[in-house]
């Protein structure tokens, strides 16, 4: 099966030199669904800063999608991005757009033509049930309805890999449902690589998954 | 609201700058005409033991442009008085040749004592007279209002793009987030900041206007037109197009510089 995230002998640091992660080795296959967990401040959040670029590898090798991260040019890590969603806990969603270009916005990106692109976004926002809301702004939003704008945005241009930093963080129980299902499609639907840092997993999984835990800046899998 | 005094500063800052440069040119091009003007007028006497020819002036200093022999007959006139013809043919040969020289343009005052010293060392020459008094109290007086107006237009510059720089900052803020989420999903540079790009552009665009508007008013305003005519000068105060296309080249580069630097000075927030 083909690996999309091989790590070898990985160490994270932040500018002030301390480690975080520490000579990690892992991979993860094409199409899993996997839950990075541990405490707080053990890491969790720095290594999926690591997939996406935002932080560069110190030490080791880090490879994500094809892309070699330790050292790698803006080019390659925008081609890497421009296949990658992402979510986070605060949604990051451009305040001054409405709903509808924010889901647009990787489209936009990726050159797609502006009818196949309306086109997407349409089924996405009754994917996540939100039709009614196309031309709100995300402040019009509850945190749940902006959480599912932030799954569409992820969504939208069929990445080989979604980033998912604690999604239902700050949800309650029926949105982080929601979002936990809008996850399992896709990754059963379209066999898109998810991976989701979160503190617990709930217990409501109906698909197979992997488990790694971070402790002590070493990562392990869980069985 | 909001948006419209981002702009509004940006188009205020940059009017100050292109209003600045023009006034300058103006100042510019009325030394230089006034330089014509005096360069035409002006002329230095030369007097000399003996005849000389137009190439024996002309060899002596490059800014000599022109020559004429003054003729020596009113001073004859003056005191042949009571002379027969044969003393006054002797004083015709004893009178010194005078030449009136025009120059290619108006000299500074090193170049017009090293005239002063080049004439001189003609075996020929004995005097000169090159009234440069009259003339170099304008001339001066010019070339300081230049240099006030210079300074002036500098600090106008300088406080100005420090303003619009502080602007720009304030844009960055104001688009950091957007930037920053664009970059998330693999935005070239260019695409995240072309909001900015976009801003500047135009707001250079309107301030070019502007001042397009205000030269092409000042332009035709009979009071300025006299005050030139009061000193005896034609200047262009705006050239339509050339001039126009000054000012809005100065404010696009200006602009695109200056967001240039601040899209280069973002950092990504994760």
């Amino acid at each position: 099966m083909d690996k999309v995230i091989i790590a070898k002998d990985l160490s994270l640091s932040y500018s002030n030199n301390e480690t975080i992660i520490n000579k990690a080795n892992f991979s993860i296959n094409a199409g899993s669904f996997v839950f990075i967990t541990g405490a707080s401040g053990s890491g969790k959040s720095t290594l999926l800063k690591s997939l996406f670029g935002a932080l560069k590898p110190k030490q080791g090798s880090l490879v994500v999608g094809g892309v070699e991260l330790k050292g790698v040019s803006n080019k390659r890590l925008n081609f890497l991005r421009r296949h990658v969603g992402i979510v986070f806990q605060d949604y990051k969603l451009v305040k001054e757009w409405n709903i509808e270009k924010n889901i647009m916005l990787p489209l936009i990106i990726n050159g797609y033509d502006k009818n196949v692109a309306h086109n997407q976004v349409d089924k996405l926002l009754q994917h996540v049930r939100l039709k009614h809301q196309a031309g709100k702004f995300p402040k019009e939003l509850s945190g749940g309805e902006q959480q599912r704008v932030a799954m569409a945005r992820a969504l939208s241009h069929n990445p080989i890999l979604i980033l998912a930093d604690e999604p239902t963080g700050n949800l309650d129980d029926y949105s982080s449902q929601l979002i936990w299902n809008l996850l399992e499609g896709a990754s059963e639907q379209l066999n898109t690589t998810i991976i989701v840092v979160t503190h617990n997993i709930p217990q409501t999984m109906n698909i197979d998954y992997k488990h790694f835990h971070i402790e002590y800046g070493s990562i392990h899998e869980v069985v | 609201m909001k948006s419209f005094k981002n702009h509004f500063s940006l188009i205020i800052a940059l009017f100050s700058i292109l209003f600045s440069i023009q006034v300058f040119m103006i100042v510019e091009r009325s030394i230089d005409a006034y330089k014509q003007n005096l360069a035409k007028n002006y002329t230095v006497i030369v007097v000399s033991q003996k005849a000389l020819s137009k190439d024996d002036l002309f060899g002596i200093n490059k800014l000599i442009s022109e020559s004429d022999e003054l003729s020596a007959e009113n001073v004859i006139k003056r005191l042949s008085t009571g002379m027969n013809k044969k003393n006054v043919d002797l004083l015709k040969l004893s009178l010194p040749k005078f030449y009136k020289l025009r120059l290619s343009y108006y000299p500074s005052s090193d170049e017009l004592k090293q005239l002063r010293k080049d004439l001189l060392k003609h075996r020929y020459i004995t005097k000169i007279e090159d009234f440069s008094h009259n003339h170099d109290t304008t001339y001066k007086l010019l070339l300081l209002l230049k240099g006030i107006v210079s300074v002036f237009s500098i600090v106008v510059m300088v406080v100005t793009v420090l303003l619009i720089f502080k602007e720009l900052k304030i844009w960055q803020y104001q688009h950091n987030e957007r930037m920053s989420i664009m970059g998330l999903f693999g935005a070239a540079s260019w695409l995240r900041s072309a909001v900015l790009y976009r801003l500047a552009i135009v707001d250079a665009l309107i301030s070019s206007a502007l001042t397009f508007v205000a030269f092409t008013y000042i332009s035709s305003s009979r009071w300025i037109v006299e005050q030139f005519e009061y000193i005896g000068i034609k200047v262009t105060i705006f050239d339509t197009l050339n001039d126009f296309l000054i000012l809005l080249a100065v404010s696009m580069i200006l602009s695109i510089f200056l967001v240039m630097l601040i899209v280069l000075g973002h950092k990504e927030e994760v």
